[in-house]
């Protein structure tokens, strides 16, 4: 059984302008002493995610769906148990270190903090616990004594690792661990991080903008784009072979050195993400998609099963039947039984996004189907 | 068609080598440290950007790699060597300077920063050229042009925006465009793309290339990112602690690495597919360069007793290894790299 099950998280904010959503059905499961990694670009929704799993979110934001921690759905949690189970139950590494931690109290202290508080300890046990949590994390304990500005970037993300393993936790959030660290130091905080969850039964939810850090560091890979999860699977899968042509997008755009195909080749994807207020219909990825089809105009993917172990939100990955039984309309030109796998070949000369081929809403009958059928859950 | 616009006639292969547009030949940058001590954060580099060449000068921050670009664009003074611009020793009488900086122009990182909210892309595009010549009549053709060889098309719907109104990739095209409406021979770019999703880097570096291409646009990227020089630059150079360690072309070092601290980069990016070589402690201190090689303390094959089995490790404890000569073949500041070179 998952240790951490997300179902349908919605999130919305409410802005002057009117209620604008940000994660818009999201599930996903974590299992014990695994890593889901959790991919894509700046407002894709990612970091919204991690906070609303414990509830961090300012109260402008309005959330539904619900997230089982051990089976108990911390949306619905009175404040008493969600204080006991931030720290104990799951834990937060925030990106940018410097900001996350209060420059007026020494580090020992704000690591020793969550200890007394939840780990009903002695002051002489805290700080016995925060010498162990600094070993822990490569820090020497006397480094307990230091403020924060007297730690370099990785140091202090290191402080930060220890802070959250403070209480014992079985969940780790990691938002964005090692980003604004050099590659050296970030290779340092990603092997630690290696170290301290394999074996230990810890599970992980890593946020990254960094596909390949990911691919590199998880078991598992989801790719978020405007609000939805549209790629998730097996990390190496995903990352070497997406099925989604967003997922493909952003993997392609990271280079891999020595490779010649990406020698002087850069990659990357015309056009901007949607505006989360004023979303196109059918596919959010429509206007940039490569592999733009008639139909993606009409129906709205759901993460459907695309392979062994895996889903992507992408019409193209429906067989026929799949297609015909989901009531979505075959690609073009295709008499209802082509080949819906193959990218579009004939039906759509390329690079000419059609706005004004929109058809009216509400006209089709997946309209009310497309949230229906639930991802494929992680193991 | 395959070769980089350089000035040659066609079919001619490369008449005469042509000169560097931009060089630095014994550069020092030393600033006045904490407690007294100097920090060296340009110790010692030699450096040639040629025409039609993009070069990325590579290293982690504080290995002095932006203080040698701005010194290169006669932003900050060298304490002892020299810049030159066209072979010529830069002029910093400020006329001097200015005129050089028409030619040479630095694009920054962050555009959110660089720009100003209140100006618009015209405003923004415009600047640079007014402060060379003025307010001309053409001006509004000009920034159009600057406009569209930036990729912002058709610019009219552009010139009258504000920053706000744009996304981060177009941002950094206006500020492109900006360094482009005075027609550089080169640009510096620092961290072009350090701040833009990943799917938007590709179309930055995209335009990069095809300046390159199109007009012989000569280029010194300055990055972290090996990544990025693998996908755009003909010539790479690894700068570490206020040195340039290992120099070549992009093929030469980043498929074929000697030195040590170049091998270990390599191998903790992901994906590398071998065994990452996790160098342990922070990067080092511009204002305690240690002795002998600067990397022998952090070196792993010197830990590892690889130099000591080459009978070097004395020599990477207390013989510098020296600069690099610019320009040359490739070549690695390294006493193991260069007996293995010889041995084998």
């Amino acid at each position: 059984m998952n240790y951490l099950d997300v179902r349908d998280l919605h999130v919305a904010y409410r802005t002057a302008g009117g209620e604008v959503p940000a994660v818009r059905g999201v599930s996903f499961g974590i299992a014990p002493g695994t890593t889901l990694g959790v991919a894509g670009e700046s407002g894709c929704g990612k970091s919204t995610v991690a906070l609303a799993l414990l509830r961090l979110l300012p109260a402008s934001a309005r959330v539904s769906g619900q997230v089982l921690l051990d089976g108990e759905d911390v949306l619905g949690m009175r404040w008493g148990r969600l204080r006991a189970v931030r720290w104990a139950g799951a834990s937060i590494v925030f990106q940018g270190a410097m900001h996350s931690l209060n420059a007026v109290h020494r580090v020992g202290d704000q690591i020793a903090e969550p200890v007394l508080v939840h780990g009903q300890a002695t002051p002489a046990q805290a700080r016995r616990r925060v010498g162990e949590l600094l070993e822990q994390v490569g820090l020497p304990a006397w480094r307990a004594r230091s403020y924060p500005h007297e730690l370099s970037g990785g140091q202090r993300q290191r402080a930060m690792i220890a802070m959250a393993l403070a209480c014992r936790p079985r969940l780790i959030i990691a938002d964005e661990p090692t980003t604004a660290l050099d590659v050296m130091i970030q290779a340092q905080i990603l092997r630690l991080i290696d170290d301290l969850v394999a074996g230990s039964g810890i599970s992980m939810l890593m946020i990254s903008h960094d596909l390949s850090v990911l691919a590199d560091t998880c078991d598992r890979l989801a790719v978020m784009y405007a609000g939805r999860i549209v790629e998730e699977g097996p990390a190496g899968a995903v990352f070497a072979d997406a099925r989604h042509p967003y997922g493909a997008a952003l993997s392609a755009a990271f280079p891999r050195v020595g490779d010649p195909a990406s020698r002087r080749a850069p990659r990357g994807l015309p056009g901007d993400p949607p505006d989360p207020a004023d979303l196109p219909s059918g596919c959010a990825f429509r206007p940039r998609c490569p592999a733009v089809q008639d139909r993606c105009a009409e129906v709205d993917p759901a993460l459907w099963p695309a392979g062994p172990d895996r889903g992507a939100a992408c019409v193209r990955v429906l067989s026929a039947e799949e297609a015909r039984a989901l009531g979505v309309p075959p690609p073009e030109g295709s008499d209802g039984g082509g080949v819906p796998a193959a990218p579009a070949a004939t039906e759509d000369p390329g690079g000419t996004p059609d706005p004004g081929g929109t058809p009216e809403p509400g006209g089709t009958p997946e309209s009310g189907g497309d949230r229906a059928p639930e991802p494929e859950e992680t193991r | 068609m395959t070769a980089p616009a350089a000035p040659a006639a066609p079919d001619q292969p490369a008449p005469e080598p042509a000169g560097p547009v931009l060089s630095a030949s014994g550069l020092h940058v030393t600033f006045a440290g904490r407690g007294g001590r100097a920090a060296r954060a340009v110790d010692g580099v030699d450096l040639e950007i040629r025409p039609g060449e993009i070069v990325a000068l590579v290293g982690e921050s504080g290995c002095g790699k932006s203080t040698l670009a701005r010194a290169l664009l006669g932003l900050v003074r060298p304490t002892s060597g020299q810049v030159a611009y066209h072979g010529r020793p830069l002029d910093y009488r400020s006329r001097e300077l200015k005129r050089f900086r028409e030619r040479a122009q630095l694009v920054l990182q962050d555009p959110s920063g660089s720009l100003n909210p209140r100006h618009t892309v015209y405003d923004a595009v415009a600047e640079g050229r007014r402060i060379h010549n003025g307010a001309t009549p053409d001006e509004q053709e000009r920034v159009a042009e600057a406009l569209s060889r930036a990729g912002l098309r058709p610019p009219e719907r552009f010139l009258l925006r504000y920053p706000h109104e744009l996304s981060g990739g177009q941002r950094q095209r206006v500020v492109i465009a900006g360094a482009l409406i005075l027609d550089p021979e080169v640009i510096v770019a620092d961290e072009p793309v350090a701040s833009l999703d990943a799917s938007v880097r590709g179309e930055i570096l995209r335009l990069l290339m095809r300046l390159r291409d199109d007009f012989g646009l000569a280029a010194l990227v300055v990055t972290h990112d090996l990544g990025l020089a693998w996908n755009i630059a003909d010539r790479i150079a690894v700068m570490y602690l206020g040195r340039v360690v290992e120099t070549g072309t992009v093929e030469e070092v980043l498929s074929a690495p000697r030195h040590p601290y170049t091998r270990a980069l390599l191998s903790v990016l992901p994906e590398a597919g071998q065994e990452p070589q996790v160098l342990a402690g922070e990067p080092p201190d511009p204002t305690r360069i240690p002795g002998g090689c600067r990397f022998h303390a952090r070196c792993p094959v010197l830990a590892s007793g690889r130099a000591e089995a080459a009978g070097v490790a004395e020599r990477c404890r207390t013989e510098d290894p020296g600069p690099l000569p610019a320009g040359g073949a490739a070549d690695a500041a390294c006493h193991w790299a260069r007996a293995q070179a010889a041995g084998g």
